[in-house]
């Protein structure tokens, strides 16, 4: 016997899930919408003119070589840091979870990063990285004649920033490969073990293949954050240089529209970043989830 | 039948007489409060005339509250608090309010959303780049309209020209006050100098550019990492080189004439001038240390670079910083060619009054703008902060006080700023997207640095790519 609590009043389900509406609406379909509707209109910052240019704001961004660079860019750096967070992230999982001494210990200190601000995480990383005054830069160089100089070079740069942005998502990703893995029945691996596959075969033949729910999870939500939540690291660590190599689209939008007050075309990237995530999210579930086994 | 009548009789006379008699005596009663009553009235009536003739006068001495929006924070933020306070209780009719709202691109953000909301403050401070977008915004009251209808006539001659340059409209009129100013100046280090047998710079007489590129030469010999550094290098290398050198940075007189100028600054001398640098670079006489300041400056502290170039404001954070080597300041260096160079221009920020408060307020503005020129303030705002005091009286006054002699390197900054009266062509910029253009001289000079591109082909494309940012923002206002 399943026990079920239904409704009888028509009204009262809406009325239930009023705030939640309430909020989404308020602070995501309104300024979407105004979004928009800036996006089609030339305007000055203090709000005097505006007038209606259809897509010229769009047509410009799209004519615009360095904004098509800027979308090549992100997507790179995009891919990069999900890419070494999810390994990174997956790697230490599968060590901790063999771990056999202060589990719980290790676990807190793997999760730690998680806990600080990319803002925060950007600066530290800077102060280990910057040639002119980071440690690990100034080791690199004194010790092994590394040419390191990020602030010069572009590739240098990208490494950097893909470094402080996946450092953080390791933690992310480590807890939610932890969880899953701790799913997994022992029975499986211990049967495989007995019918003389190796640790590695049974990684990629058991556990993997078992923790592929978790692995798309979280490979949609680290695409999400290095679109979105990186802000802070190129901010404090590259603003966008040098020459615009770690330009991401979510920083050429503040770039635009709140230090340059073109609130046009600021307003027409938005929706074209919103656009483009919306795709690589529906992609995701289109193609890559028909992949991933639920059942155990 | 008789003994009941007898006694309705008596009943009713007795309630005749005890209802009759009482009445007659309250009756005088009543008459006597009403008197009393009517008295009371008539002196409420006049306290509470009174009340009010107090309160329009309790009103008109409440002061009048003027908001100012700043970017001034820390050891600057106190300073700017004190100068508030000191205004605040010399009179009291006006109350000033700063309030710190973060950096300037945040300032002028706030700013621009409060004025949508129209909640905007009286005074908001915005930095230099910020000029022509503050200027054609048409939520501002011009600064010297502003002092005029409040009834001040100031003699602006007397303030330091190439300051109020960079913040008049085509016609002279000026329409934002200056608030803090600075200008690049170049640093040394003493120490590094002296162990590669070079003898110290004048703080006057500017040195060459070919001799900058022997001494750097010589400090590397000499085992020094790198030459030179330059922090803000669109503002140090090309905005500056050009004002000093009379080229000028953008057709209209760099844009003071119209909002249709273009750049010029792929102009043979500054290309040469990037290329000079660049080819410094293949022998360590120059290296990149960054767009900002953090990068050079971090250099030029830990001894990798012996010269640097950078604002003025650089004095206090090198004080503060630099223990275990001596350091100057030389004006920054000329073209051989150029025997009278031209005035450096300024960095910084000024004062922008807001349209849509009412009149009393607005003498408050004028009056604490007034404040804030005036010589002591000035003088103040000087020393504690190392920006230049706006008025040639604050100056003079500095001078007889000998305080440049006790601080020789807070006077290399105004004698470079003042050498020469500005011409159309150094007297400032005036363009619109000036942040968007600094970035895109960032990103080609970058470019060069990393030998991505020759300096001729990244200034072209500079150029070309500022010129679309210049239109787009001419045709906002089309």
């Amino acid at each position: 016997m399943i026990k079920r609590s239904i409704f009888r009043s028509k009204t009262l389900p809406y009325f239930l899930i009023l705030p939640q509406i309430l909020v989404t609406a308020t602070f995501f379909y309104w300024p979407a919408v105004q979004g928009l509707a800036q996006s089609l209109m030339r305007s000055d910052p203090f709000g005097h003119r505006n007038t209606f240019v259809w897509l010229d704001n769009f047509i410009a961004l799209f004519t615009d070589p360095l904004y098509l660079k800027s979308i090549g860019i992100t997507l790179i750096f995009s891919l990069s840091t999900a890419f070494v967070a999810i390994s990174f992230g997956l790697f230490i999982a599968t060590m901790a979870n063999r771990a056999l001494k202060a589990k719980p210990l290790i676990r807190t200190m793997l999760i730690w990063p998680y806990a600080v601000a990319p803002a925060v995480s950007g600066m530290l990383w800077l102060f280990l990285l910057h040639p002119s005054y980071g440690v690990i830069a100034i080791a690199l160089k004194n010790w092994f004649g590394v040419d390191w100089n990020p602030v010069l070079r572009g590739s240098d740069a990208m490494i950097m920033v893909i470094i402080a942005s996946a450092w953080r998502e390791v933690s992310y990703n480590f807890i939610f490969f932890l969880a899953g893995m701790q799913a997994i029945p022992k029975s499986l691996i211990e049967a495989a073990a007995i019918d003389g596959a190796s640790p590695f075969k049974r990684f990629w033949k058991i556990t993997f293949p078992l923790l592929s729910p978790t692995l798309f999870f979280v490979m949609v939500m680290n695409i999400i954050y290095t679109f979105f939540d990186t802000f802070g690291v190129i901010h404090t660590v590259t603003q966008g240089g040098p020459g615009g190599a770690t330009n991401i689209l979510i920083y050429k939008v503040y770039q635009d529209g709140f230090i340059g007050l073109n609130l046009g075309s600021s307003a027409a990237q938005s929706i074209v970043l919103m656009t483009l995530i919306i795709s690589i999210t529906v992609v995701q579930f289109k193609y890559v989830e028909r992949k991933v086994q639920y059942a155990g | 039948m008789r003994k009941l009548s007898v006694l309705i009789v008596i009943l009713l006379t007795f309630c005749l007489f005890f209802s009759c008699a009482p009445e007659v005596e309250e009756s005088a009663q009543v008459a006597e409060l009403k008197k009393q009553n009517a008295a009371l009235q008539a002196e409420i009536d006049e306290l509470k005339n009174k009340i009010a003739e107090l309160e329009e006068i309790i009103a008109e001495a409440k002061p009048v509250t003027i908001n100012w929006w700043h970017a001034m924070r820390g050891a600057r933020g106190k300073v700017v608090d004190n100068m508030i306070k000191a205004f605040n209780d010399s009179q009291s009719k006006y109350k000033v309010v700063g309030t710190y709202k973060g950096a300037y691109d945040e300032v002028v953000n706030a700013g621009v959303a409060a004025y949508r909301a129209k909640k905007q403050p009286h005074i908001l401070q915005s930095f230099e780049v910020g000029t022509q977008t503050m200027m054609l915004s048409g939520a501002i009251y011009p600064v010297y309209k502003l002092m005029k209808d409040a009834g001040y006539n100031i003699d602006w001659s007397g303030y330091l020209q190439p300051v109020l340059s960079y913040y008049m409209n085509a016609d002279g009129n000026l329409m934002s006050m200056p608030f803090n100013s600075s200008t690049p100046v170049m640093y040394y280090n003493v120490d590094l100098f002296k162990k590669a047998g070079i003898s110290p710079l004048s703080k006057e007489k500017p040195i060459t550019w070919d001799e900058l590129g022997e001494i750097t030469g010589k400090l590397v010999k000499s085992g020094v990492p790198g030459g030179m550094v330059t922090a803000w290098q669109s503002w140090t290398q090309v905005e500056n080189y050009s004002a000093i050198h009379n080229i000028p940075f953008a057709t209209k007189a760099n844009g003071y004439e119209g909002l249709d100028c273009e750049l010029t600054i792929n102009n043979p001398k500054v290309v040469k001038h990037i290329a000079r640098l660049k080819s410094w670079m293949a022998d360590k006489r120059f290296f990149y240390g960054g767009q900002k300041y953090q990068g050079p400056k971090a250099e030029f502290i830990a001894q990798n670079a012996g010269v640097y170039i950078d604002s003025i404001s650089g004095i206090a954070k090198l004080k503060k910083a630099v223990k275990d080597f001596k350091w100057d300041v030389a004006p920054l260096p000329v073209e051989s060619w150029m025997k009278k160079p031209q005035n450096s221009i300024i960095g910084g920020a000024s004062l922008w009054v807001f349209k849509g408060h009412n009149k009393k307020d607005y003498k408050g503005v004028a009056a604490f703008l007034k404040h804030l020129a005036r010589t002591d303030m000035q003088i103040y705002w000087h020393k504690e902060t190392g920006y230049f005091p706006i008025t040639l009286n604050a100056y003079e006054t500095l001078k007889k006080q000998g305080y440049y002699k006790e601080n020789p390197l807070q006077e290399v900054g105004i004698k470079q700023l003042t050498r020469r009266n500005p011409t159309t062509i150094s007297r400032g910029l005036r363009l619109g997207y000036f942040i968007q253009i600094r970035n895109i001289i960032n990103e080609e000079f970058e470019l060069v640095w990393n030998d991505t591109k020759t300096p001729q082909a990244a200034l072209d494309n500079a150029v070309k790519r500022c010129n679309i940012k210049l239109r787009e923002f001419e045709k906002i206002y089309e």
